[in-house]
């Protein structure tokens, strides 16, 4: 073991194998691992991303259904208010036309019985004056006797 | 064993740990451990062509099994990194780690491979007498990557603080700014910035040379009769497997040291 030229021709080997490493090695592959790295990175943060989208969609989707379920059930109701709101008012109506229908016959039935009864009374008067004539025996002058007439038709 | 000579226990290490030495020129510095340039080299080419290959094809979609497994590699160097180094990692320190950590490990590793059947095929199929298939066993080689970290870690020392920071570290770290412990603060310094690399080189060296040294004593024990043969190889398997954790420990402890150093040379005293 002793000590000769072989130190430098190796020392320079070394020096050629470092610089070769040094300048298309590690360069290289490093950057194809850098950006390998980078890739999965990327990879991940979107898939991160993506994941806290679905979330909020998930989330944004149940408050929309919600919100649909409680128009719905506001219009449901508000339906059943409005339609129990008509059949009252139908009744309402309904009840005030009877009335009204009711109001009227009975008014015509009053005017029918009115008259009725001013037919009756003028027959009445008719068959009183023809009474009276027959037992006065002679003719009651209608016209002279008009306001006589008037004032016992008033008073049947 | 393939020689001649003949056959001692003496003869049989020797031959195993000697290097297949390349005179360059007179002297006895002037020489070069083929075996461990062309196998070291031949690792690197190998290793970091494959990575090359992978990473071209790299792909941020989805990877496929051989992308996968490189990049667990450089997710787990860079994150030893990390751990300890505060700066742009990616700028120089992750990569470098990265390269001493795989090269290492399969100069390491090349402690697997049997000895007597290398030696044969060294033999016999390249024509070489002597051929060490371990680098990180040379001393020169481990010697040379501690000795370029350490360089690194005077360069990013004066690169980061400028060279009068970093000599003003050198005469009032760690014990004071007062002259009169300059002198102390200095040998300090002196005595870490020798023991880092040799203990950053020996640590490694003495490993591997001690796991081939044990596996040639299996070796050579498998070589006394039927009774060594079994239990030469029951132990060399033993080792081997054992092994395994000291080539990957040992391959990670000098990247740490590496990181370490140089994040450390980073920080101001």
């Amino acid at each position: 073991m002793n000590i000769n030229l072989t130190l430098f021709s190796q020392a320079l080997t070394f020096a050629i194998l470092i610089w070769f490493t040094v300048k298309f090695v590690w360069p290289p592959l490093l950057a194809a691992m850098e950006s390998r790295q980078k890739t999965i990175a990327d990879g991940l943060a979107d898939a991160e991303r993506a994941r806290h989208d679905l979330e909020m969609a998930a989330k944004r989707s149940a408050d929309i259904l919600r919100e649909a379920k409680e128009k719905a059930g506001e219009i449901v109701a508000s339906g059943e208010k409005r339609g129990s709101e008509i059949v009252e008012q139908a009744k309402a109506q309904a009840k005030v036309e009877g009335d009204r229908i009711i109001a009227g016959a009975k008014a015509e039935i009053d005017q029918e019985v009115f008259r009725a009864r001013e037919q009756l009374r003028t027959q009445v008067s008719a068959i009183a004056l023809a009474g009276a004539g027959k037992i006065l025996g002679r003719e009651i002058d209608a016209k002279a006797h008009n306001d006589l007439l008037d004032k016992l038709v008033a008073e049947l | 064993m393939s020689t001649e000579q003949e056959l001692t226990p003496t003869s049989y290490i020797g031959h195993h740990l000697s290097f297949n030495v390349k005179q360059v020129a007179e002297g006895g510095f002037w020489s070069v451990n083929f075996d461990t340039l062309v196998v070291s080299g031949l690792l690197g080419l190998i290793i970091f062509g494959f990575l090359w290959w992978v990473v071209r094809g790299a792909t941020a979609g989805v990877p496929g099994k051989r992308q996968a497994f490189i990049e667990l590699l450089v997710e787990f160097i860079d994150g030893q990194v990390k751990g300890i180094f505060h700066g742009d990692r990616n700028k120089f320190l992750a990569p470098a780690a990265l390269t001493v950590f795989v090269w290492v490990l399969a100069m390491n590793a090349m402690d697997f491979l049997p000895a007597d059947i290398m030696a044969w095929i060294f033999h016999h199929v390249f024509g070489q007498e002597h051929f060490r298939s371990v680098p990180t066993s040379d001393i020169n080689a481990t010697f040379a990557l501690a000795l370029s970290v350490w360089l690194l870690m005077i360069f990013f020392s004066i690169k980061v603080k400028g060279l009068g920071g970093f000599i003003h570290e050198l005469f009032c770290a760690p014990f004071g700014a007062n002259p009169l412990v300059w002198p102390f603060n200095l040998l300090f310094n002196m005595v870490e910035y020798v023991s880092k690399p040799l203990s950053h080189s020996m640590r490694l060296f003495g490993n591997m040379y001690a796991g081939e040294v044990i596996f040639l004593l299996i070796g050579m024990w498998a070589a006394t009769g039927f009774s060594g043969t079994i239990f030469g190889a029951l132990l060399g398997g033993v080792w081997a497997i054992f092994h395994i954790l000291i080539v990957a420990l040992q391959a990670y402890i000098f990247m740490m040291l590496m990181v370490a150093y140089i994040a450390m040379a980073h920080e101001s005293h």
